[in-house]
């Protein structure tokens, strides 16, 4: 395959696309598992077997979990048709009553009434008027639209225009500029200013420079960052190239856990093509900048998402973490530079380049522009992927978009995962921003939001979380290590009814020490989730103290 | 210059220096466990957090470097807390059994817990069963007594380059063990002991052989006689409030006979031999051509342990002389029997050294059973002699000193040296360079051998010729000697050294793993230092000038290299696997 020049790209993207009837079938892991390879077999079987001249196509998850397999019929001329829960007999009946016959199957149709069918399809490029969607689609703007394993489909999108902006007429110092006015911050949980970040690698004094792509996703429940690698890699790709570019390293690392095979599968994929058509390799696009990019494998471990010790994993040595300073930025993989970033930082990138840094800090609220996604699990009725302007509120995200508790009434929501903290329905106005989470105890996180009805107790699920960071302490420094297991004798025994306000104290300070004293933030934060039940739902641990059931409300 | 503030007081120090480091400069001491002066921080403890009252943030003092305009709290009501929360949380996953430990009196967790006031355990105590690993019978490895600092780890893998330790599982189930979580006798480990000596509480100490040894001294049947490594004496006043460096020879003699030795050598005397041996080996390879250049010294047994493991392809550049210890107890059962009329079958050796390798050195090979029964039955370290002494209700403060016992107990200012980094080629160069030119030395000291630069090379004209050597320490330092080497013999280079000195522990024998606890360079110079002045003080100050090892070559082995002391006083090599399995 010829190397791509800048011209080529534009020729590319804009090469016209043929409209036919197509249809589309979300397969990503989600969908997969629901049973949508099945549907996509039944499909092409039936269009092949009736001679229809119609694209039976892959797409990445549209969001729309709790509705997998989902199928998206396109017909030039008409509304999109959507349908939900889809097996093969379902599959052969669309393609013979809608597509042969022309008659909509309504009872396999998905019901646009909620929030969440509404934003994951249609046009989510520019943020709705008031009383719309309350989604907006920045980083899973291709997801559910694009084949993600199509090079083409996604130059077609504006894909590579950010790198060809760069490598023309771009620099590192414009790029750096961009990202400062957008105001993008860290999307793996921190919120640091991602420019900041950007700028210190590029002047950390090193023999070469990393970037490193954070994909080992690992809060229960959240699945941001696998769905947007297996629904749009190239852009995430895309991003780093770009900060490849702009802190001059040569080689870039997708740390992805083992656990997520497509994933893998899809970036690897566009690793390939982008290498095949020049926006990988030596002199990328005809320019002077050579980068490359390689993938490694984490083995599962929760803690190897903090970056000294995912950069110990990439060194091939036990993913323990190291104190900072100095920095990955000063001193990390190789005792190199390194720039290590979250995939959904990355998925920003090139759209903050290619329509500004202002157009992106227009959006949110104060310190935290831009959007973010969010996997609403739990007790809520429409579980998915959402992804909202920073700023919208708790409420919006939990009531409006998953439509609110499947059953009964909503209790609490644990947003950052086991690092974060649960928040009680009363507070649900909240705005979603780095600092009003952080107020309320609880933190911004990677993207988990699950969400708790009246009849779930927040004893359990503190004792849930915290069993997780247990198991996930890498057993490096002592507060963590002998801090957590010690929290969770002490709350099991209070959720057996046998703890008295000695053993509510001894939480109390063990907590403090983990979170003054432990190493790295795996420690500091596995308190919070039991910290914050104790401090929003004090009735309900004084309830179990006394011996009683799991109280219902507070 | 930095310049910070800390509890208010200015503190000015030069950049890269840590918060904990700073603190000390204004008489602040920062509790720490992981740390250790002579290892880079581990940051695991989490006992040394203080505060940034910029920020209210609490920081590692150990790993925070010190930074322009900060100002810091070391003492506050809620760092005080946490501390001692954290010590509680340690407390709660140790066995706490304090007075049935190795470390009892001398454990710095026990110390910590004494500081801060911890008097009652205020959590369940959760400490795992885990099985004791002895099967190295040199150290004793009891992982239930660790808190996971990391120390023996970093000094195992960074520090000594033999990667034995390494912690195993995760989270609460995180232990010390060797790598692969098997024996650590079938490890890589090669009982340098550094571990031990670097661990904070009693999960590493050394195989403790006082018992064997009391029931050997109170068998009427058995004669048993003793000898004392030239580093123990500069070392043991230690464990009885004597300043460090302190030359304890004579009380040491005087102590070992009430305990009930009949007999009492001196190492020294040992090391006198060597010099001969080795010296003449070296003048055999230099002057004569027989045998490989670089001559590379085998009296540590780590070492030994370490190239038979790693580099085996040394093995013709080794020396073969046994270690001093080895060649004074072949020769108690052999020579000081027969001028004495004992039955050698009734004799027993006991080595006391300041290493925890000796311990396995001395059933290595059959090469250590020359007399015909194993040369050394016991050795034991300067801590476990120290007990010993303590049980035997001998005030050593007061005891009057006492002489060694001839014919193995005289020795000069070079054998005396030999406690020290340097001290084996100082004490060869001083031998080798007489018998080269036939002249009597008008200076003994060769100070490039001295202090305790990880490598040290130096070139001397013997002669006419030029004779190049290098001295390592620390079996991390060895690596860049090997490598000169390897290279110069790979291109058929001129060789980078004549004779090589190694020592596998840092600052040499002084520094050993078996050394009263709590070494840090300022104290290895200490113990050398008085190692050195013992030597300045003698009379003899070269090893062919001692009139007992003239004796012994006039009355039993001939002459050096003979016969009698291949079989007595050298040994073999061979390639030893890695991993036993």
């Amino acid at each position: 395959m010829p190397k791509l020049t800048p011209k080529d790209l534009d020729v590319l993207r804009a090469k016209s696309v043929v409209i036919k009837t197509t249809i589309s079938v979300g397969l990503s892991s989600c969908g997969i598992a629901a049973g949508a390879e099945a549907a996509f077999a039944a499909l092409g079987e039936e269009v092949k077997a009736r001679g229809l001249d119609i694209s039976v196509r892959r797409v990445g998850c549209a969001g729309m979990c709790s509705m997998e397999p989902l199928v998206e019929v396109a017909v030039p001329g008409q509304p999109t048709v959507m349908y939900g829960n889809v097996t093969a007999d379902d599959a052969r009946k669309i393609i013979a009553e809608h597509l042969v016959g022309g008659k909509i199957v309504k009872a396999l149709q998905v019901q646009t009434v909620n929030e969440l069918a509404v934003c994951a399809f249609g046009d989510n490029s520019k943020p709705a008027p008031a009383g719309g969607p309350k989604q907006y689609r920045i980083v899973m703007r291709n997801c559910g639209v694009i084949d993600p394993e199509s090079f083409d489909e996604y130059v077609a999108r504006d894909g590579y225009q950010a790198v060809k902006f760069a490598l023309t007429d771009g620099s590192s110092d414009a790029i750096i500029e961009q990202l400062r006015i957008s105001g993008l911050r860290g999307r793996g949980g921190a919120g640091f200013p991602t420019h900041m970040k950007w700028d210190l690698t590029r002047k950390a004094v090193g023999e070469e420079r990393f970037i490193i792509c954070n994909a080992d996703e690992g809060d229960p429940g959240a699945y941001m960052d696998r769905s947007v690698l297996e629904g749009d890699p190239h852009a995430v790709l895309e991003g780093m190239i770009l900060g490849g570019f702009t802190i001059g390293a040569k080689l870039g690392i997708f740390y992805i856990r083992a656990e997520y095979p497509l994933a893998i599968e899809r970036v690897e994929k566009a690793i390939k093509q982008a290498r095949a058509n020049g926006l990988l390799g030596q002199n990328i696009l005809g320019s002077t900048f050579s980068f490359d990019c390689e993938i490694r494998l984490g083995a599962g471990a929760f803690v190897c998402g903090e970056e000294t010790a995912l950069i110990a994993s990439v060194e091939g040595k036990r993913g323990t973490p190291r104190p900072r300073p100095p920095f990955p930025s000063v001193k990390g993989l190789w005792d190199q530079p390194t720039m290590i970033n979250n995939v959904e930082t990355l998925a920003n990138i090139a759209q903050i380049i290619n329509r500004g840094g202002a157009w992106f800090a227009a959006i949110g609220i104060g310190k935290s522009t831009g959007t973010k996604v969010f996997a609403v699990t739990g007790k809520v009725k429409y579980s998915g992927l959402v992804e909202i302007p920073m700023g919208t509120t708790l409420r919006e995200i939990v009531m409006d978009i998953g439509g609110g508790a499947a059953e009964g009434n909503v209790k609490a929501v644990q947003t950052g995962g086991p690092s974060g903290g649960m928040i009680p329905a009363n507070l649900l106005d909240t705005p979603v921003t780095y600092e009003h989470l952080q107020q309320l105890g609880s933190i911004m996180g990677s993207g988990g939001m699950i969400v708790m009805d009246d009849r779930d107790s927040v004893v359990d699920l503190a004792r849930f979380y915290l069993e997780f960071c247990v198991d996930e302490s890498c057993g490096k420094c002592a507060p963590c290590r002998i801090g957590g297991t010690q929290m969770q004798r002490v709350l099991e025994k209070i959720a057996e009814g046998k703890g008295d306000d000695t053993d509510v104290a001894a939480l109390r300070r063990i907590a403090q020490a983990m979170q003054k004293a432990s190493l790295c933030a795996l420690g500091q934060t596995a308190p919070n989730p039991v910290l914050s039940a104790m401090k929003y739902f004090p009735k309900e641990f004084e309830s179990r103290l006394k011996k009683s059931t799991p109280a219902a409300a507070v | 210059m930095i310049k910070l503030q800390i509890n208010g007081m200015a503190v000015e120090v030069a950049p890269g220096t840590s918060v904990y480091e700073a603190a000390k400069k204004v008489s602040v001491k920062i509790p720490v466990l992981c740390k250790h002066p002579d290892l880079d921080h581990t940051a695991a403890c989490g006992i040394c957090v203080v505060r940034n009252k910029q920020n209210g943030r609490m920081l590692r003092a150990c790993s925070t470097p010190a930074d322009n305009g900060m100002d810091l709290s070391t003492e506050d009501p809620e760092i005080v807390q946490t501390r001692r929360s954290v010590l509680e949380l340690m407390l709660s996953k140790h066995p706490n059994e304090c007075l049935t430990c190795h470390r009892n009196q001398n454990c710095e967790l026990q110390t910590l817990a004494a500081d801060f006031n911890i008097h009652r355990e205020v959590l369940d105590n959760i400490t795992p069963e885990i099985p004791v690993d002895e099967s190295t019978k040199a150290v004793t490895l009891d992982a239930r007594k660790c808190i996971s600092c990391g120390r023996c780890i970093q000094v195992c893998q960074e520090n000594q380059n033999v990667w034995a330790l390494s912690f195993v599982d995760r989270g609460i189930k995180t232990r010390i063990a060797a790598a692969g979580d098997i024996p650590l006798a079938e490890s890589p480990c090669v009982r340098c002991g550094q571990c031990s000596a670097h661990c904070p509480t009693g999960a590493i100490v050394e195989y403790d052989e006082s018992e064997a040894t009391w029931e050997l001294l109170r068998n009427p049947d058995l004669y048993c006689v003793v000898q004392i490594a030239p580093a123990v004496r500069v070392a043991i006043g230690e464990a009885f409030g004597f300043p460090a460096g302190t030359n304890l020879t004579g009380k040491t003699y005087a102590a070992l006979r009430r305990m009930g030795f009949k007999a009492v050598f001196d190492t020294n005397f040992g090391a006198d031999l060597t010099i001969i041996e080795e010296g003449t080996e070296f003048i055999q390879r230099f002057a004569h051509g027989k045998g490989e250049l670089p001559l590379i010294t085998s009296c540590c047994p780590a070492w030994v342990d370490f190239m038979e493991k790693y580099h085996t392809d040394m093995m013709p550049h080794f020396s073969t002389c046994k270690s001093p210890h080895e060649m004074v107890g072949a020769l108690a059962k052999t020579y000081y029997a027969e001028k004495n009329k004992i039955d050698p079958k009734k004799i027993r050796v006991i080595s006391i050294m300041p290493c925890t390798a000796k311990k396995f050195e001395i059933q290595r090979s059959e090469d250590m059973s020359s007399s015909g029964t194993q040369d050394v039955d016991i050795s034991l370290t300067t801590r476990e002699l120290a007990r010993m002494i303590k049980q035997s209700g001998i005030d050593y403060q007061t005891i009057p000193e006492s002489q060694p016992d001839h014919v193995l107990g005289a020795y000069t200012g070079a054998g005396t040296i030999f406690g020290a980094t340097g001290g084996v080629m100082e004490a060869a160069l001083r031998t080798a360079v007489h018998l080269i030119t036939g002249e009597k030395l008008a200076k003994v000291e060769f100070e490039q051998t001295r202090g305790l630069q990880g490598v040290k090379e130096a070139k001397l004209m013997v002669a006419g010729q030029e004779v190049r050597i290098a001295v390592a320490h620390g079996l991390g330092n060895v690596e860049t000697v090997i490598k000169k080497i390897r290279e110069a013999k790979a291109k058929g280079e001129p060789l980078p050294y004549h004779f090589v000195e190694v020592m596998a522990c840092p600052g040499g024998c002084v520094g050993g793993g078996g050394q009263p606890y709590g070494v840090t360079d300022e104290l290895r110079l200490k113990r050398a230092k008085g190692l050195y002045s013992e030597d300045t003080a003698g009379i003899w100050r070269n090893s062919h000038d001692n009139p007992y090892i003239q004796e012994l070559y006039r009355d039993f082995l001939d002459k050096p290299l003979s016969e009698k002391s291949h079989h007595l006083l050298h040994t073999h090599y061979k390639s030893r696997p890695t991993y036993q399995r």
